[in-house]
C-alpha cells in the first residue's frame, strides 16, 4: 500500500532522487560517540539545529498569545506565563533555548575552529556559520524587548546606544530599528518584533539551508 | 543519464518515464570509514538528543522565566543589563580606554576586528595544516579571544549588584485589604465568582487599576456592561457607594 503510494507520487514527480538526497547520505564514524566518545564535539551543530527547531516551534505558541504593542505585551506575556496552560513551560523553553542555543553555536564554532576544519575547500561554509551567529545574535537582542518588561526596556535602551556611537551610520541605524532618532516605545517594539519573528528568521532559514547543502555536498571533515 | 533523442517523459511534463531503482548509493570508495545516516546513525544519535531535551526540559521546569515588572520609560534610576551572552561587550566599555573619549575602541573597533576576523579566519590561517599545535598562532589568538570574553563576562557578574536587580525589578503585588468594607460588600453581592478572590477577573475582567471613577463603577454594577448583565448588585445604597470606591481606588503599581 505504502509502496503503491510512494510510486503513483514518484511517477508524477520523480522523487526517488530527492529523497535520496535528503535521507540517504552517509555519516563517517569518526563523528559517532558511539565509536568513540571523544566525538560528543561532533553533536554540537547537531544539537544547535535541535534548539533552533524548538525555538520556532515553542515561538509559533507564543505568537498564539503576545501582542507586539505596549499596552498589551506585557500583559499578554504575564497571562501566558500566569494563565495560560503550559504556557509558562512554553516561554521558559523559548527563554532557555534562546541561552542554550548560544552555548551550543558557540561550543560547534570552537570545535571547528579548533579542528581547523574551515580550511580547503570549507572557507565558505565557515563564511555562512559565522553570519548564522550574528543572525543569532540579532535574534537574541531583538526577542529580549518583547515582554516589554524593565530589563528588557533598558537593555535595548543600552544596546541601541551603542549602535548609535557607530560613524557615520550609527544614528540612522538606530532610527531604523527603533523606528524614531530619540524615542524608545511603541514604534521599537513592533520593530523588533516583525524583525525577531518575520526578518531574522528567514535569514537563518536561508543560511542554515545553505550551511547543509554545503554540508552534505562535502562531506563532514576528516578526522585530525 | 539519458541525453537527446529517444527521452521519454509522464504525459507532457519534464519528468522522465523511466523510473530509478531506490538503492542506496555507494559510499566504499569514500575516505575513512562511513556508515549510512538512515537509519544506522540517526538510531544512535537521538539518544544524544534524548538526554540533552531531558536536561533542557528540567532546566525549564525548574527555573521559571524571568519576568519583572511592566517597562517604565520614566524610571531614571534603574540600572540596565543586557542578557549574559552580550555582558562581555558591556564590560568592555566600562574601562578607560573603551570608554568615554574612546568609546569607539570599546563599541566598533575592538568588536569589528574580532568579528572581522573571525569570519575572514580560512584566508587569515590559509596553512594546510589542521592540528591547533601546528598553528600556534591561530590557536592562540582564539585562546586568547575565549579567556578574555571569559574574564569581562566574570568581570561583568561580579561587579554587578544582583540583589539590588531583583529588587528594582520587581512586580509591585497589590495588597488588597480584605477587611474593607468594601471588600465585604465584593464577597457579599457575588461579584467574587467572576472577578476573582483578589478581584484579579476570572469569567470576569480584573477590577484592578481599572482608570474608572467611582460613579462609573456603581453604573456598571447596577447596570451591566459587555457580557455582564444588569441587576448584579442588589445591596444598598451605601453598599453600593463603599464598592465602587473600593474598586475605583485599587491602583495598579
Amino acid at each position: 500500500m505504502l509502496q503503491k503510494m510512494y510510486d503513483w507520487v514518484d511517477e508524477r514527480l520523480d522523487i526517488t532522487p530527492m529523497w535520496r538526497d535528503i535521507a540517504d547520505h552517509e555519516v563517517p564514524e569518526h563523528v559517532n560517540p558511539a565509536h568513540h566518545f571523544s566525538a560528543f564535539v561532533y553533536c554540537f551543530g547537531g544539537l544547535t539545529f535541535f534548539i533552533t527547531v524548538i525555538q520556532i516551534l515553542s515561538g509559533m505558541f507564543l505568537t498564539m498569545y503576545y501582542v507586539p504593542d505596549i499596552i498589551n505585551a506585557y500583559e499578554s506575556v504575564h497571562y501566558l506565563q500566569n494563565e495560560v496552560a503550559f504556557g509558562v513551560i512554553v516561554r521558559g523553553m523559548h527563554h532557555w533555548g534562546a541561552s542554550l542555543v548560544i552555548v551550543m553555536m558557540f561550543l560547534h564554532t570552537l570545535r571547528v575552529f579548533f579542528q581547523g576544519a574551515y580550511k580547503k575547500p570549507r572557507e565558505l561554509n565557515w563564511v555562512v556559520g559565522v553570519l548564522i551567529f550574528g543572525v543569532m545574535l540579532g535574534l537574541g537582542f531583538t526577542g529580549y524587548l518583547l515582554p516589554w518588561d524593565m530589563k528588557a526596556l533598558f537593555a535595548t535602551k543600552v544596546g541601541l546606544e551603542i549602535a548609535q556611537t557607530v560613524p557615520v551610520i550609527g544614528p540612522a541605524m538606530k532610527a531604523l530599528l527603533a523606528g524614531d532618532a530619540h524615542i524608545i516605545g511603541a514604534q521599537t517594539l513592533t520593530r523588533f518584533f516583525a524583525i525577531h519573528v518575520f526578518f531574522l528568521p528567514g535569514a537563518l532559514l536561508g543560511l542554515m539551508g545553505a550551511h547543509f547543502i554545503m554540508i552534505r555536498k562535502q562531506g563532514i571533515s576528516g578526522p585530525l | 543519464m539519458h541525453r537527446g533523442k529517444g527521452m521519454k517523459f509522464v504525459g507532457d511534463s519534464r519528468i522522465p518515464a523511466e523510473r530509478k531503482p531506490n538503492i542506496p548509493k555507494d559510499y566504499s570508495e569514500y575516505p575513512g570509514k562511513t556508515e549510512a545516516f538512515w537509519p544506522n546513525f540517526l538510531l544512535k544519535e537521538w539518544m544524544v538528543g534524548s538526554v540533552f531535551l531531558i536536561g533542557y526540559l528540567i532546566l525549564t521546569v525548574v527555573h521559571e522565566s524571568p519576568l519583572e515588572r511592566k517597562a517604565d520609560p520614566t524610571d531614571a534610576s534603574y540600572i540596565p543589563l543586557p542578557d549574559w551572552y552580550f555582558l562581555f561587550l558591556y564590560q568592555l566599555l566600562k574601562y578607560k580606554y573603551a570608554a568615554g573619549d574612546y568609546t569607539l575602541i570599546g563599541t566598533v573597533v575592538m568588536p569589528g576586528l574580532a568579528f572581522g576576523a573571525l569570519l575572514l579566519a580560512p584566508w587569515l590561517d590559509r596553512g594546510p595544516e589542521r592540528r591547533p599545535k601546528k598553528r600556534p598562532v591561530a590557536t592562540s589568538l582564539m585562546l586568547l579571544a575565549l579567556i578574555s570574553i571569559i574574564f569581562l563576562t566574570w568581570e561583568s557578574v561580579v561587579n554587578h549588584d544582583w540583589e539590588k536587580a531583583e529588587e528594582q525589578g520587581k512586580p509591585v503585588e497589590v495588597e488588597i485589604d480584605k477587611q474593607a468594607e468594601g471588600y465585604k460588600v465584593y464577597q457579599e453581592q457575588t461579584c467574587i465568582g467572576c472577578h476573582g478572590n483578589n478581584l484579579q477577573g476570572g469569567s470576569g475582567p480584573s477590577l484592578i487599576g481599572t482608570g474608572l471613577a467611582p460613579e462609573e463603577i456603581a453604573k456598571i454594577a447596577k447596570e451591566g456592561v459587555g457580557s455582564m448583565p444588569a441587576d448584579q448588585f442588589k445591596g444598598s445604597d451605601e453598599q453600593l457607594k463603599q464598592l465602587s470606591e473600593f474598586i475605583a481606588n485599587l491602583e495598579k503599581k
